[in-house]
This record gives C-alpha cells, structure tokens and sequence, in this order.
C-alpha cells in the first residue's frame, strides 16, 4: 500500500512488530484471543496512520522524497527502542495463545502435512490482496486512490482532496501491517529489534513481484518464502543466504530485462499453453 | 457582481515573475480567450485562478466569495474547473475512470457521464481503454470531459490544441460548441489566435506577465490584437 502511495516507509518492519507486541499485551493481559485482539487493534493501527500521513509524511512530502524516507527510518528507531524500554530484550510469541493452531496440521497424504496456521496464513494473505486489488479497481474511493498517486496536483484540480486520500490510503496500509505482524507473532518469535530484519523481506517480496504490483507481491512472498525454505534444506544457515541469492537475481534480470517486455513475453507464452 | 474577479495579482517561479499585477473580471456566460505568446503567463494566471499554483500577491474572487487561499478542491467543489496543459489524464486509470473519479466529489449539475458521451462522441468507443493507450485527440476530449464531471461554474482551459493533429483539433473544438452551446463560461488560453478568436466572445492579451489589451473580440481588429501580442506597439512607442 506504501508502494502505491510511493512512499519508501523503513518502518514497515518495526510497526508490525509493535502491533504484534500490543496484539501479545492485550492478549496476555485480558487472556483472550490473538484474533480478537487484532480486531481491537486494526483501528487503533488505522487512526495511527492516518496520524503518520498528516503529521510525519505529508511534512516531509513538501521537502522533498528523501525527508519521508528519513523519517519513517527515524520512526523504526524510536520504535524498536520503546519496544526494548517497555518488554525487554526478551523473545515473545503469540503462539501459546492460539492454542493448538500453532502446531495442528492437515495431512494430506502420509508424507505430506499443511500447518493449520501456515494455510490460515496465507488464505487472509489473498483475501486481503484480493480485497485491496478489488477496492483499487472497483470503488470510487480506489479510484481516486490511484489517480492520486498518479499525480496528486491533478487529482486536486478535478476535485478529489489528495490528502484526505493520501491518510486514508495510509490507515489501510497500517491495518495491513497489523495483520502481517499478529501473523508473524503466531507464528514465530518476535523481540524488539524484529523489525528491520522483516522489512528486509518485504522489500524482496516487493522487488520481486514488482513494485506496484498488489498480486506481484503475493508472488514475491511465495517464491521468497519458498526459496528460504529451499535453502534451510540445504544447510541450517541457508535460510537468510537462499532468499538474498533469488532477490539478487531477480533483481539483475530485471535491470537487464525491461520487466513489462518479460511480462508480455511469459503471457503470451502462457497463453500459447492453454 | 462578476462571477470571477482577479485583483492585483502576482505569481512568481522563483525569482521569475510570470504575472505581474493582473487584474481581471469575467461575467457568467463569457468565452473568454487569454491569447499571448510563449512565456507571457498565461498558464501560470490560470494555475493561481484554479489554485495549483499560489500567488504571492492580490486576491482572487469567485461568486464573491475570496478564494485566494482555498486549495484546488475545494475551489473545484465551488465551481472552477481547469483543464491543464498536457491534458494530464490518469494514465493508469480508464477512460470511465477518469470520469467517474471526476464527478464523484464534486457539484450537483447538469453534466454527467451520458451528457460528457453527448458531447464528445468520440470518446463513446474507448471507454474501456486506459488514459495512457488514447490518441492526442481522445486524451484532450476525455481531459475536458473530466473537468465537465465536476459540473463547473467556469471552465479554464489550457492550451487545448497544443500538440494535436489539425483534424483532432477540429473535433475538440466542434465538441467545444456543444459545450459553449449549454450556456458555459470559458477561459480559454490558446496560442492559435485564429481559433480563440472563432469562438470567444471577449479577448485579452497578455505581454510579459501583464495584460496589455482586453475587450469584447468585435473591439479589435486581428492586427491591434497581433500588435499586441508580440509587443509591437510599446517596442515602437518606445523606439
């Protein structure tokens, strides 16, 4: 969502953490579902945004694209250090509090079995993909949405309030993050400084799937996914190296190759396939 | 009371003033053509009236009301509504789109998407297809159809034949009638003067920032308003 505000947010990362650490207090302190908490949470995430845009980005925006940049870096810091005064350097998951999800399985043969979790995961993956792909497409909102990062002067001369839409574009973008990180924090471990190693991967998924792209990301996070996983076979620590290797490389044939030619040749093979 | 009055106005880009001390008012139901050569500020007088670009002196008036510092929405959801230079549409948006996301905010009127299709018959085909895949010609119809969504008061046109093909040129310009036909209120700025003088009922010029003649188009013969536009009569008065 950030892509299509093209706003380059390094606090990505360190925001999904911090909603996975408010998701595990209230969860914790109220004893009651991750889920539920994530409700309670999404629209504290949304007016967060909307705060971020008018009172941090929109700033920055008039100085120029690096101000942004710098300060959402800004923001990581501060993030990750109010994490480390508040919980401490401890390691924390949301996975006892989902109970069997954590670790039930589906086997769909004798050798195969799919994690519960990992197939909930990556079903809210591509609703939500789905749903932000449709509300970008279908509805008046969307619209403006995509006229306005296309050129917010226009936009303003045709009667759409870019910055009313630039805010609401960004409280979506953080109720994604708030999904992303209750997901990681079931499924893995989290601590404070967590952040920058995820915005790490979504920015490989990004650059993979092509910046821009809603389902191009999706992609992107699978071939990653799939890659680390590859790559943990091999050695214990090919986890981090595999999914560097594949982003590298996708991302020299990409500067070598003109990705919208690539893409038309692969669709017109694909549709020679069918 | 004059439906836009432009007072004293100043616009600069940095160090260069583009407009300098303009003052003008335009009466409901004028086709009003700013004629003047490249650099004159033209484009820039009519960016400060819509709100993209801001003055640095003089107000703005519309229906009364001080717009001067209103941003450009809200001035489109009173009633003005430019059409940019370069056209500007949404390439990544459909024809339809362009439209719709137009209208969706703006005034109640009498423009909608099926008096837009009216209008510019040419655009009924490529409805479908996105902003960035039209002709010069189809881009500048669906730009003027955009900014009709809004269903504006007064309609500021810029350059509306610059880089299109004379046979395109044609077509927007018959459209144009359509809409000048319907009773609207046009500032048109326009560097063909042949053109702007065929459909505008009153004329001015502007020469470096200023505006050097100004008056209804029967006032003027075609050459005081080329004097005028090449600065011929103060270089000669001068010398």
């Amino acid at each position: 969502m950030f892509g299509v505000m093209r706003v380059i947010n390094l606090a990505h990362g360190s925001i999904a953490i911090l909603a996975a650490y408010v998701v595990w207090s209230l969860a914790e302190g109220l004893e009651i579902s991750p889920f539920l908490a994530l409700l309670a949470v999404m629209p504290i995430m949304a007016l967060s945004g909307w705060l971020l845009q008018r009172a941090v980005l929109e700033r920055g925006l008039r100085s120029g694209q690096l101000v942004p940049l710098l300060s959402t870096f800004g923001l990581a810091v501060v993030i990750d250090n109010l994490l480390f005064e508040k919980y401490g350097a401890d390691t924390r998951s949301l996975a006892p509090n989902v109970g069997d999800l954590a670790f039930e399985s589906w086997n769909l043969t004798d050798d195969i079995a799919v994690g519960q979790l990992a197939v909930l995961t990556f079903a809210v993956a591509v609703l939500l993909l789905g749903g932000l792909h449709l509300f970008l497409g279908r509805t008046t909102l969307g619209c403006a949405i995509r006229a306005t990062t296309e050129d917010p002067d226009t936009a303003e001369l045709v009667g759409i309030n870019s910055r009313k839409v630039y805010a609401i574009a960004a409280a979506i973008a953080l109720v994604t993050v708030a999904l992303a990180g209750t997901f990681l924090g079931m499924r893995a471990a989290f601590d404070p400084y967590a952040g920058p190693a995820q915005l790490i991967f979504a920015f490989e998924a990004v650059v993979i799937g092509g910046p821009g792209s809603l389902w191009g990301t999706l992609w992107g996070g699978i071939i990653l996914g799939v890659t680390q996983n590859l790559g943990s076979q091999i050695s214990p620590q090919g986890f981090l190296i595999a999914g560097h290797v594949v982003f590298l490389l996708i991302l020299t044939v990409r500067l070598l190759v003109n990705s919208s030619d690539l893409l038309r040749w692969v669709g017109s093979r694909l549709r020679l396939s069918e | 009371m004059s439906l836009l009055e432009v007072r004293d106005l100043d616009a600069r880009h940095g160090l260069l003033q583009a407009v300098r001390g303009v003052s003008l008012t335009i009466e409901e139901g004028e086709i009003f053509a700013l004629v003047g050569a490249n650099g004159a500020g033209k484009t820039t007088l009519l960016r400060t009236i819509a709100g993209a670009h801001t003055p640095t002196a003089g107000s703005i008036r519309f229906d009364g009301a001080d717009v001067s510092g209103m941003r450009s929405f809200k001035r489109v959801q009173m009633g003005i509504a430019m059409v940019p230079e370069g056209r500007r549409l949404f390439t990544g948006l459909t024809v339809e789109e362009n439209l719709k996301v137009a209208g969706a905010s703006c005034r109640e009127g009498a423009w909608d998407m099926e008096r837009v299709l009216t209008s510019f018959p040419l655009l009924r085909g490529c409805l479908k297809r996105r902003g960035g895949d039209l002709s010069g010609g189809q881009q500048q119809a669906t730009a003027i159809g955009r900014a009709l969504m809004t269903n504006p008061r007064v309609l500021l046109l810029d350059e509306v034949s610059l880089g299109l093909a004379p046979i395109a040129v044609d077509q927007v310009y018959d459209s144009l009638r359509n809409v000048i036909a319907g009773g609207a209120t046009i500032v048109l700025v326009e560097q063909e003067l042949g053109r702007a003088l065929l459909v505008a009922t009153r004329v001015a010029c502007m020469l470096e920032g200023r505006i050097v003649l100004d008056g209804k188009t029967g006032d003027f013969t075609r050459e005081q308003i080329t004097e005028a536009y090449f600065g011929l009569r103060r270089v000669g008065s001068q010398g």
